[in-house]
């Protein structure tokens, strides 16, 4: 992999919650277009890793570079802006709001805010209303076609396998350089979660420069999905490799262990 | 595009269902104007009493046949035949009502009421900050009002717009700590601000301390609104006056909230109130939210103050109080947070229902909270729910 591949480049990321030292130093690189997993038993800092990345929390140490441009200090609207979008390990959509308005939401940095725009302006507004709305189907299309028919129903309809592809459009809506999978499957089954994977693997071919990190337990899937895995344990990158790679790994192996 | 229009060709706006849902709202609009010109006639407690039973018989049957629904169906796409049926019915009463100085103040204090509740709604409904001190937002406007209708040539039109300009003013003063602090914090920061600003009327001698000050009259092209009207042989109270004038400064202020909801402006606020966190990593800036919203709902309380102030004639800090701020809120409880259609139902309930049950007066406070708490347990929307956004109500596509 040449330096120009590299689309986020971490070093030394650490985070300390008072004594706890969450993320212990962290080296990591996402490179254009791969599907990376983080993998770690629970509590090794996965999801710290997402949040002090995402601006939600501050970095104690080391800092992020995401396509030549450093995030270390920016805010969470910030570093959206740069394009890194996420999803959450609990689901987290604004479920009394439509499906179409939770997708909305992920768009904000495209859409016009101004107040003369929004109030006064109404045909120029229904324009870019209707240009959304097309965008946002035809992106809910390549995960169900049955949920782009409903757009205007409340996410709390939804059952939990179409939440999480809400959440994912949401996301990709804005079209991010980088996206961040928290546990996409958490709370499905099995068939639901190899239906999600097989979206996920769709998106993928509509986007080929787009990056995702995945954090996954599932190992079919990881196995399936990923071209490359790093594994965590109590904060710190233990091995970073082929998922091949990464199970015959006897470090990893004992993590996990140690952890069940 | 044209999966956009097969999938909203089920509900057409001219199809025959929709009609009869329309003739049924404007049936429905003669009832409840007949109904509302009766509950105001009522004198004898009993009568009131029937009454409300009869409200409550009647609401009740209504939704469980369905015709709340299908109204709102028939309403949603022909919205702006729902403001010329509720406009009429307001001013039929009006009409009705034209020498009763009473009832017609009572109607417009209903009136004042829900345009300050439209500010609440922006605060609490849309961007869920609890604004616990509207009562004193009503107070900048009104006293506002009292100084410069006295002490300024300001044509007074202007100078409700300076009310609101003011209110939102002074609710900066509060924007730093509600900024900072979240949820019940910040609830505290206005309940301070509430008690604060009734003690600071009550010992500032300039602004007439607790006995309050007088407040001119409105006046519109020289017509001052302490007239009665009277032309040709049509007679009536000069509160007539106030109650057109609030009536068209609540529908500007009613149709600006709505696009506020109706847009991108509206879908920020509320990811704001539902999810802080999850919004800032969208891009949405929190802050700018907040304080648009706390601005805005401030201006339109201001404005309310500074139309019943002129409208009253006389103002102390007594009617600017805490309590007065805990009936403002449970106007947004119980109509429906974030529906301004539940302001209308909330107000009227919470302004005329002391005034025709005398017995409750003293217990005014027992019975809004009760209501409060029982509506909170079996509603917990409101009497009238916040629907889906409707960007472009009344369009054949989708959104
Ligand atoms: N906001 C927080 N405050 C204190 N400790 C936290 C916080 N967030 C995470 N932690 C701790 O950091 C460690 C890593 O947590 P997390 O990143 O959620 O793990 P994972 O996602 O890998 O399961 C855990 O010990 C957790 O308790
Ligand atoms: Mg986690």
């Amino acid at each position: 992999m040449s330096e120009s591949d590299t689309l986020l480049s971490c070093t030394d990321v650490t985070r300390y919650f008072g004594g706890l030292l969450a993320l212990d130093h962290l080296d990591l690189d996402v490179h254009r277009g791969e599907v990376l997993g983080l993998l770690g038993p629970n509590g090794s800092g996965k999801t710290t890793f997402f949040n002090v990345l995402t601006g939600i929390y501050a970095f104690s140490e080391g800092r992020a570079v995401l396509a030549g441009r450093d995030v270390t200090r920016d805010t969470a609207q910030a570093v959206y802006k740069a394009g890194v979008a996420r999803t959450f390990q609990r689901s987290r959509l604004c479920l009394s709001l439509s499906l179409f308005d939770n997708i909305m939401v992920g768009n904000h940095n495209r859409l016009s805010l101004g107040m003369t725009f929004n109030l006064l302006r109404r045909r120029a507004f229904a324009r870019e209303l209707e240009a959304n709305f097309a965008a946002a189907r035809d992106l809910v299309e390549v995960f169900s076609p049955a949920l782009a028919d409903r757009m205007n129903e409340p996410v709390a309809n939804f059952p939990m396998l179409d939440r999480r592809r809400i959440e994912i459009c949401r996301a990709l809506i804005s079209r991010p350089k980088l996206l961040l999978l928290d546990e996409p499957s958490a709370g499905m089954t099995h068939e639901e979660t190899h239906q999600l994977m097989d979206d996920i693997l769709a998106v993928r071919a509509h986007t080929p420069e787009l990056a995702i990190v995945i954090i996954e337990h599932e190992t079919s899937v990881i196995e399936r999905i990923t071209d490359r895995c790093a594994v965590l344990n109590f904060g710190k990158k233990i091995c970073e490799g082929s998922y091949a790679e990464v199970i015959e790994n006897e470090e990893v192996r004992e993590a996990y262990l140690g952890a069940a | 595009m044209d999966n956009v229009s097969q999938a909203s060709a089920a509900r057409r706006p001219d199809s025959p269902q929709v009609i009869t849902s329309l003739v049924m709202g404007l049936v429905g609009g003669a009832l409840l104007t007949g109904f509302a010109a009766w509950f105001l006639k009522a004198e004898s407690e009993y009568v009131v009493g029937f009454l409300l039973l009869l409200a409550v018989v009647g609401a009740v049957a209504a939704s469980r046949l369905g015709a709340l629904d299908r109204i709102g169906v028939a309403f949603g796409a022909y919205e702006k035949s729902l403001y010329a049926i509720v406009i009429a019915g307001v001013l039929v009463l009006a009409w009705i009502f034209r020498q009763d100085h009473f009832t017609l103040l009572m109607i417009t204090t209903v009136m004042v009421y829900m345009l300050a509740g439209l500010g609440l709604n922006v605060q609490f409904g849309y961007l869920g900050l609890i604004n616990l001190s509207g009562a004193s937002f009503i107070g900048v406007g009104a006293y506002t009002s009292a100084v410069l209708t006295m002490h300024s040539a300001i044509p007074p039109l202007l100078i409700l717009l300076i009310g609101g300009v003011l209110s939102a003013l002074v609710g900066c003063l509060l924007i730093l700590p509600v900024l900072r602090t979240r949820g019940h914090y910040a609830a505290v920061v206005t309940i301070a601000f509430a008690i604060l600003f009734e003690s600071f009327l009550k010992v500032n001698d300039i602004l007439g301390g607790p006995q309050g000050l007088p407040v001119g009259a409105m006046s519109l092209f020289g017509w001052s609104f302490n007239n009665p009207i009277t032309f040709g042989g049509f007679q009536a109270s000069f509160y007539m006056n106030y109650l057109l004038l609030t009536l068209a400064v609540l529908a500007l202020a009613f149709a600006l909230v709505r696009r506020v909801e109706r847009s991108w402006i509206g879908l920020s606020m509320d990811a704001v109130r539902l999810d802080e966190t999850a919004a800032a990593c969208y891009g949405i800036g929190i802050r700018r939210w907040k304080v648009l919203g706390f601005t805005l709902g401030n201006f339109l309380i201001g404005v309310a103050g500074a139309i019943y102030g002129m409208m009253l004639g006389f103002i102390a800090p007594a009617n600017f109080g805490f309590s007065d701020s805990l009936i403002l809120v449970s106007i947004v409880l119980l109509g429906g947070i974030g529906n301004p259609w539940g302001l209308a139902l909330a107000s009227a309930i919470v302004v005329i229902l002391p005034e025709k049950l005398q017995m409750i007066q003293e217990y005014r406070f027992l019975l809004f909270a009760s209501l409060v708490v029982l509506v909170l347990l079996f509603r917990p929307d409101g009497l009238l729910p916040r629907g889906m956004r409707n960007y472009l109500p009344g369009r054949k596509v989708a959104p």
